[in-house]
């Protein structure tokens, strides 16, 4: 009996870090690795899900199916998860696809304020009889009121529980407590949180969420993930033994995946850089780093000023197009100047 | 004040956003007289609307048509791609022109700013969507340019608020219909389409990115191209602008278009409804120019203009 169920995006949501372009290879090692340490959730994929490769966001390495069939072979007790936001990934093409290879857990997130858009997704997912979980991205743009809410309609439809993520590294741990505590009052499904690290909370934020009742925390190998990188994943697990909650996962395999991870997976743990502290402090997707970045060289302008910019026009993920609208705005601006 | 006899006579069949846009936009056109608005509650914000606006309504449905079928000559489909199905047999017996503004993926795919003369011969025809109607024209200029078009992609942010509850169901059929409507007519090897939906206040204006992957890009002639297709647009959506002309980012070519709405029924924002209800009614428009011409060459009768 396990008292925080611990999902793992490292092959997900680092796949931001390394440009989608994760190998089968790396896949292979690290979910193998997962598996030894007992970690119970493996979420693997391109980093904004299933059927997401495209130039917006950037096109991955291997397919989806390459992705999901390597990850499959290797994954024996730990459960195969994937992430899934409408807009990008269609029943018919995607979901089908996952569900024939046999994934275990989907995740179907929506920015915070568009649940609805979950709803069919959520409903074919029940259908097939697998595991289904809402999730809401970029939640530090929605009040705790209108979270709730959102959170009540994927409880309606039929999610098994409800993830929220600090997508952009925004909160601060009263305002996760606030947060989570309302959900786990109004919600009869588990809550999940998912952290950022741009402020350097990533750890004491879940912690923070754990002791106002949520049961599912994310964490990926050294943080490995878009911009400052997530919760760090052994971090996590030894702070949470250490407070008292049961993961049921190895520390020692877990320490050991994370140094496999370290080798193997990333050229470079992430640190908090100058510009995701910004990002953070803006408010904006941590995904937009590796393309704020190229962008900004390209066209010469500074990519704090292209955060702060991203943060007052309130972009969600996604909307990476706008960055270079942003970038020759800025660039006209100077011009004027 | 132009006499209702030389109008087609059009009913609208769905009373949300979408309905509600066009009716205000069929009441402005010296064209089309709009004789139903049906739906299924009389209570709705759209049916209220239309009450007000002196329009005859009905909570019957498609059933409203079928029962008095001589209401109208064309039909608007307004509601989902599900009910379009159901709705598009009994309209083809009743011998209905239809434009489908839901992304069925039935009829022919009209896009006017390219093939408005030739869709006149369909009896029914799909507006695809609105992100298609505002991506398939720089898709399909990209298409004409190049002769090697390996990829095109296309990204349309709209305000939450400009999305109501079909839209939102109908969000895979959405990216399915765009994507084919790409395919058709930039003749791409690969499309894909994504949709996001932004709820910030005060809320965005629709923009729509088209990225594309192409063997030799050709930017200068496709920046004069591009805005030669930005004019023919505007003749029938005015709030439709090249925000970042074509650009080669990363090895891809980049646009960026905008469209504000005429603020009908939804304030400015909301391009989307704008756009595609602007496509349909430049469809209806040229059906009822071809119905007039038709009928003065069969009675003999001189040109009135």
């Amino acid at each position: 009996m396990v008292d925080v169920v611990i999902s793992d995006p490292t092959l997900r949501d680092g796949n931001h870090a390394a440009r989608h372009k994760l190998s089968a290879d790396q896949i292979r090692t690290y979910a193998a690795a997962a598996n030894a340490a007992r970690i119970p959730i493996v979420e693997v994929g391109h980093g904004n899900g299933l059927g997401a490769s495209s130039l917006q966001v950037g096109e991955a390495g291997i397919p989806d199916r390459t992705m999901l069939e390597t990850a499959r072979a290797a994954l024996t007790d730990t459960r195969l998860g994937v992430h899934v936001i409408p807009g990008f990934a269609t029943a018919r093409r995607d979901l089908k696809l996952a569900i024939d290879i046999g994934v275990d857990v989907f995740r179907i997130g929506s920015h915070v304020t568009e649940a609805d858009t979950t709803q069919r997704h959520i409903g074919t997912i029940r259908e097939y009889g697998r595991s289904v979980y809402g999730v809401l991205m970029m939640s530090h743009m929605a009040s705790r009121d209108v979270l709730v809410e959102e959170a009540l309609k994927m409880e309606s439809y039929g999610a098994e529980g409800v993830v929220i993520m600090d997508s952009a590294g925004a909160y601060l741990p009263e305002e996760v407590t606030d947060r989570i505590s309302a959900l786990t009052n109004a919600l009869s499904i588990a809550v999940g949180f998912h952290a950022h690290n741009n402020l350097g909370l990533a750890i004491a934020n879940s912690v923070a969420a754990a002791k106002a009742g949520a049961t599912i925390l994310d964490g990926t190998a050294r943080g490995f993930g878009p911009g400052a990188g997530n919760a760090q994943l052994e971090v996590l697990v030894a702070v949470l033994e250490k407070v008292g909650y049961t993961t049921g996962i190895d520390l020692y395999g877990v320490l050991d995946a994370a140094d496999l991870a370290e080798r193997e997976v990333m050229n470079v743990a992430p640190t908090i850089s100058s510009v995701s502290i910004v990002s953070g402090l803006a408010g904006v997707f941590s995904g937009f780093t590796t393309h704020v970045r190229r962008i900004a060289t390209e066209y010469d302008v500074d990519p704090r000023d292209i955060f702060f910019e991203l943060g007052r026009r309130k972009v969600v993920a996604g909307q990476e197009d706008v960055i270079i609208e942003v970038a020759m705005a800025l660039t006209r601006q100077r011009k004027r100047a | 004040m132009q006499t209702a006899h030389n109008k087609l006579n059009v009913a609208i069949l769905g009373t949300g956003n979408i309905g509600t846009d066009l009716l205000i936009k069929t009441l402005r056109s010296s064209h089309l007289q709009c004789r139903l608005f049906a739906g299924r509650s009389l209570s709705s914000a759209g049916m209220l609307k239309a009450s007000a606006l002196g329009v005859p309504i009905s909570s019957q449905g498609i059933d409203a048509i079928e029962r008095c079928p001589d209401v109208c000559d064309l039909v608007f489909d307004c509601t989902s791609a599900m009910a379009h199905l159901q709705h598009a047999p009994l309209l083809k017996r009743l011998g209905k022109t239809v434009i489908d503004l839901t992304p069925s993926k039935s009829g022919r795919m009209c896009v006017p700013a390219i093939n408005l003369d030739d869709c006149m011969s369909s009896p029914t025809v799909n507006m695809i969507t609105c992100g298609g109607q505002a991506s398939i024209p720089m898709a399909h200029v990209i298409g004409k340019l190049h002769r090697n078009v390996e990829y095109i992609e296309v990204v349309s942010s709209i305000a939450s608020r400009s999305a109501g509850p079909a839209t939102r169901a109908n969000i895979d059929e959405y990216i399915e219909n765009t994507e084919a409507g790409l395919t058709e007519f930039s003749g791409a090897a690969r499309t894909k389409a994504i949709l996001i939906l932004n709820p910030a206040t005060p809320c965005i204006d629709m923009q729509t990115t088209i990225f594309a992957k192409v063997g030799d890009p050709n930017i200068s002639e496709l920046g004069t191209a591009a805005a030669a297709m930005e004019r023919r647009i505007q003749s029938y959506v005015p709030g439709y602008k090249i925000v970042v002309p074509p650009v080669l980012e990363d090895g891809r070519i980049v646009i960026m278009v905008r469209v504000t709405g005429l603020g009908d029924y939804l304030p400015s924002f909301a391009g989307n409804l704008d756009i595609i209800n602007c496509a349909a009614i430049a469809a209806a428009e040229g059906y009822a120019r071809r119905r007039h011409a038709q009928a003065h060459v069969e009675t003999q009768e001189p040109h009135h203009g």
